[in-house]
């Protein structure tokens, strides 16, 4: 074999040897690091500083940085994390690069705003950020209707939320809901309907995976919630006629009480336990219920299926 | 074989000092030692950390030119000025020829850092009046920037030697932005799906991944660097530049010389 | 053993931006070179003789074909140890002293550390660049470049040197230093293999040459051998400006010059001329034979295919 055949065909093995190699290497290196990437927004977590250092290309720097923030909520979420820590930072500095960008509004709303382990628990923080992007976007109704979000789910100020949904309703081309939802403020705050009319307009005003499972998930507590409190009622009803609690629906049926099996937002049947009690049989698959829940049950873990 | 390409290297090395590039420590020279007593001057609490951060970014950045600027013209210009006739028709084998160059380049740069972490010291000494213990992990900060330059010459050699000195540094220029965004990749990489995401992901970690590498404001911070991350990181640049340099050599082998 | 063996060596080349076009530099080729002569390579530019070079030193890569060298392969390094190469116009590592540059390829070549130093004094003085050993090639002449390169081609004493356009830059003196060093090496025992496009050296030098144009052999052979075969012509002389009839019908070459005629045409038709002559009582000045020049056999040779070519020669 000639001295340049041997050449071509060991460079040739080795190449492909280090190819493979380098990238399992890489894959190591990940694990090993996947703290330490996000620490150094830690370093430069002056927004301003950073602005200036990105020498006018932030636009780019912001989607950068709005990857970052995604895949560290991402990754904790999974991990069912007590705390989210950067994230607020991580929106800080993707606004500061690029204030118009919307969703990272949203983003704050939906997640910096809620205690752990659904979000960072900084509702004060999501409201800095939200009126930091009304200031930089007064015409973009979304951002008022955020802002009452906040006030309305986690501050349960309803005034203040009635205020900002009243600002966002008087823009041109708004949302016609935000007038609607200003009236309910006033009156209906506490009502699961106000609260049903919230998590649906959230679904169904942005185009982020994340925030609209999260709603999702809070509509099918919202129906839960619904669902079990009137069965329980029928169960007390049902109680008073026969002497005890029903322990079937058939035994309900047969009373004229429900027409058949019903089903929670899963399709998995509820449960009648012989106590006047109805259960879910998949509470860890129904985060944010407050009805329903097994006796005893603890939430461990918080998992909200994706929505396609 | 060993002592042709340790001849070709030493050449190489003689050929960057006489085209004068080690100035380039004087203008590094001058930056740190206005920076240091521009820093001693104000005093305002945070002196090492920028004495570190600027000295340490600013071998990386003078060195990456260097490596980019020069790397991309030890083959071509080779080829273009001809000098490769007289080489080759001697008993040297061009990947040897290659491999000499790379050391060369790389000897080049270890030079040049090590005199710059000289610069640096002494910028840091001049600002603090004393060392600390972890100003150690400095040192590992410098070794890693070494590998990062071992992984750019390597590219820009393998740049070179298909392709002509534009081109090559439009090309080495890409790529070092790149690479330094290389999580990031990654990141939008996981976010797309089918196709796209398969290319993606490819193309992120076909390129040169630097962040891993860069511990600059680790060490600003005066934390440690563990010793896993010290050998995995030797082993991906070794890695890596093993492979560009494998690529140069096909490449190489295989051209025909106008 | 032939030092020298070219055995159907070929080069297309492929031109044009979609690669369309193939262009020929270089026929198939055969050719030997006997070990201990001095050979030329001939041609115009563009013939080929570069091409086939760099196919010999390896630096391109053949379409079809092969070669030896002192019966050993083209990329071989044992046979890269025993041959030096001077390219036309050489330019080298010019921030690189005249010793420098022979010190580092004397380590390329494998020239062992002791003699190193001793090696790179004897050829600067036999190039006659001694006084210059320590200046920088980027100040050289270009006639001195040129010693340098034929300094660098010898150093390492190898058995087949190859020269492209040795003469070229150099001055007559120049020249004639390099024809006395060629000599020297044949008479070293080496075989050099050379290309030129000046014929009078090649005359004057080489034992065998080659003819090449548009990248195909014309010819080859000893020089004698070459001018011989298109020996056989003679020339009259005659006073008077008269050209009879019968000498034009003999197809003679003529030229009136002043109060003479000259003519030139084969040596069979000679007493025929001659008697012509007589009967027109023009008075014969003389009859020469002629010699032709490698000149004139290599124009000729090479004008033909010019001329189909389109190329003015």
């Amino acid at each position: 074999m000639s001295a340049s055949r041997r050449t071509t065909i060991i460079s040739s093995l080795l190449l492909a040897v280090c190819l493979l190699g380098s990238a399992l290497v890489l894959h190591r290196l990940d694990h090993i690091r996947t703290r330490a990437t996000l620490q150094e927004v830690l370093y430069v977590s002056s927004p301003k500083v950073l602005k200036r250092l990105s020498l006018g290309y932030d636009g780019l720097l912001a989607d950068v940085y709005w990857t970052r923030t995604v895949q560290y909520y991402g990754n904790k979420h999974h991990t069912y994390a007590e705390n989210y820590d950067l994230l607020a930072p991580l929106l800080e500095i993707t606004t500061t690069l690029d204030p118009h960008l919307t969703v990272a509004y949203e983003f704050g709303a939906s997640f910096l705003a809620p205690k752990p382990p659904n979000g960072a628990g900084m509702p004060d923080r999501a409201i800095q950020l939200t009126e930091y992007g009304i200031r930089n976007n007064p015409n973009d109704w979304q951002l008022y209707y955020e802002l009452g979000f906040i006030y309305y789910m986690e501050l349960k100020d309803y005034s203040k939320a009635a205020d900002a949904f009243e600002r966002g309703s008087r823009l041109p081309n708004t949302n016609p809901f935000l007038k609607i939802l200003a009236g309910r403020m006033a009156e209906h705050a506490g009502d699961i309907a106000t609260a049903r009319m919230m998590w649906t307009t959230a679904y169904q005003t942005t185009p982020d995976k994340d925030i609209r499972a999260n709603a999702a998930a809070h509509l099918r507590a919202i129906q839960v919630d619904e669902d079990v409190a009137a069965l329980e009622k029928l169960s007390a009803i049902y109680e008073q006629q026969t002497g005890h609690f029903p322990v079937s629906f058939s035994e309900l049926q047969s009373r004229g009480m429900v027409r058949g099996v019903m089903l929670d937002p899963l399709g998995h049947p509820y449960k009648l336990t012989g106590d006047g009690r109805i259960e879910v049989r998949e509470p860890d698959d129904l985060p944010f219920i407050e009805l329903g829940k097994p006796l005893g049950y603890v939430q461990k873990t918080l998992k909200i299926p994706p929505v396609d | 074989m060993n002592h042709r390409i340790f001849h070709i290297a030493t050449n190489t090395f003689r050929e960057a000092v006489r085209d004068r590039v080690l100035y380039n420590l004087i203008a590094f020279a001058l930056l740190m030692s206005g920076a240091a007593i521009l820093v001693g001057q104000i005093s305002f609490g945070i002196e090492r950390l920028v004495v570190i951060n600027l000295g340490l970014t600013a071998v990386s950045l003078f060195g990456t030119v260097i490596a980019i600027f020069i790397g991309i013209g030890l083959v071509s210009k080779e080829i273009d000025k001809r000098t490769l006739y007289t080489v080759l028709s001697r008993p040297v084998r061009r990947w040897e020829f290659i491999v000499g160059k790379f050391f060369g380049l790389s000897g080049t740069l270890v030079v040049n850092t090590f005199f710059m972490a000289i610069g640096v010291f002494a910028a840091l000494l001049y600002v603090s009046r004393h060392f600390q213990k972890t100003d150690g992990w400095i040192l590992v900060a410098l070794y890693f920037i070494v590998l990062q330059f071992l992984m750019i010459t390597a590219l820009s050699l393998l740049f070179s030697s298909y392709s002509s000195p534009l081109m090559s540094a439009v090309f080495a220029f890409c790529v070092f932005v790149i690479g330094s965004f290389a999580e990031d990749l990654r990141g939008f990489a996981a976010m797309t799906n089918g196709f796209t995401r398969w290319l993606a992901t490819g193309a992120a970690y076909l390129v040169p991944n630097f962040s891993a590498l860069n511990v600059i404001s680790v060490v600003a911070h005066e934390q440690p660097v563990s010793a896993q991350l010290i050998f995995y990181n030797t082993a991906y640049a070794l890695i890596y530049a093993t492979m560009a340099i494998c690529g140069a050599v096909l490449i190489f082998e295989h051209r025909n010389l106008k | 053993m032939a030092a020298i063996e070219i055995l159907g060596l070929e080069k297309i080349y492929s031109v044009g931006f979609w690669r369309k076009r193939p262009k020929r530099a270089l026929h198939p080729l055969q050719l030997k070179v006997e070990e201990g002569e001095i050979f030329g390579f001939l041609g115009p530019n563009g013939a080929g003789k570069t091409t086939t070079l760099k196919l010999l030193m390896g630096l391109t890569f053949p379409t079809g074909g092969s070669a030896r060298i002192l019966d050993m392969e083209i990329n071989d390094p044992r046979m890269k140890a025993q041959i030096g190469f001077l390219p036309e116009q050489p330019y080298f590592y010019d921030y690189l002293t005249a010793r420098e540059l022979l010190e580092y390829y004397g380590q390329l070549s494998g020239v062992p550390a002791k003699e190193r130093s001793r090696k790179v004094g004897e050829i600067l003085a036999r190039v006659g660049l001694s006084d210059s050993a320590n200046v920088q090639l980027r100040k050289f002449s270009k006639g001195m470049l040129q010693r340098a390169g034929i300094a660098q081609a010898i150093l390492h004493d190898p058995k087949v040197v190859f020269f492209d356009e040795p003469m070229s830059g150099l001055d007559p003196m120049g020249r004639r230093e390099v024809r006395d060093l060629m000599e020297q090496l044949k008479h070293e025992g080496k075989t050099v293999f050379f290309s030129t496009h000046i014929l009078s050296d090649a005359e004057i030098l080489c034992d065998r040459v080659a003819i090449m144009n548009l990248g195909q052999l014309r010819g080859v052979g000893a020089v004698s051998d070459l001018l011989s075969s298109v020996r056989g012509k003679v020339e009259l002389v005659w006073q008077g400006t008269v050209v009879p009839a019968a000498l034009r019908a003999l197809g003679a070459d003529c030229h009136v010059m002043g109060a003479t005629v000259r003519a030139v045409l084969s040596e069979k038709d000679q007493d025929a001329a001659i008697e012509a002559l007589r009967r027109e009582r023009l008075r014969l000045v003389s009859v020469i034979p002629v010699h032709m020049s490698l000149e004139d056999y290599f124009v000729e040779q090479v004008k033909p295919a010019q001329a189909k070519a389109g190329v003015s020669a």
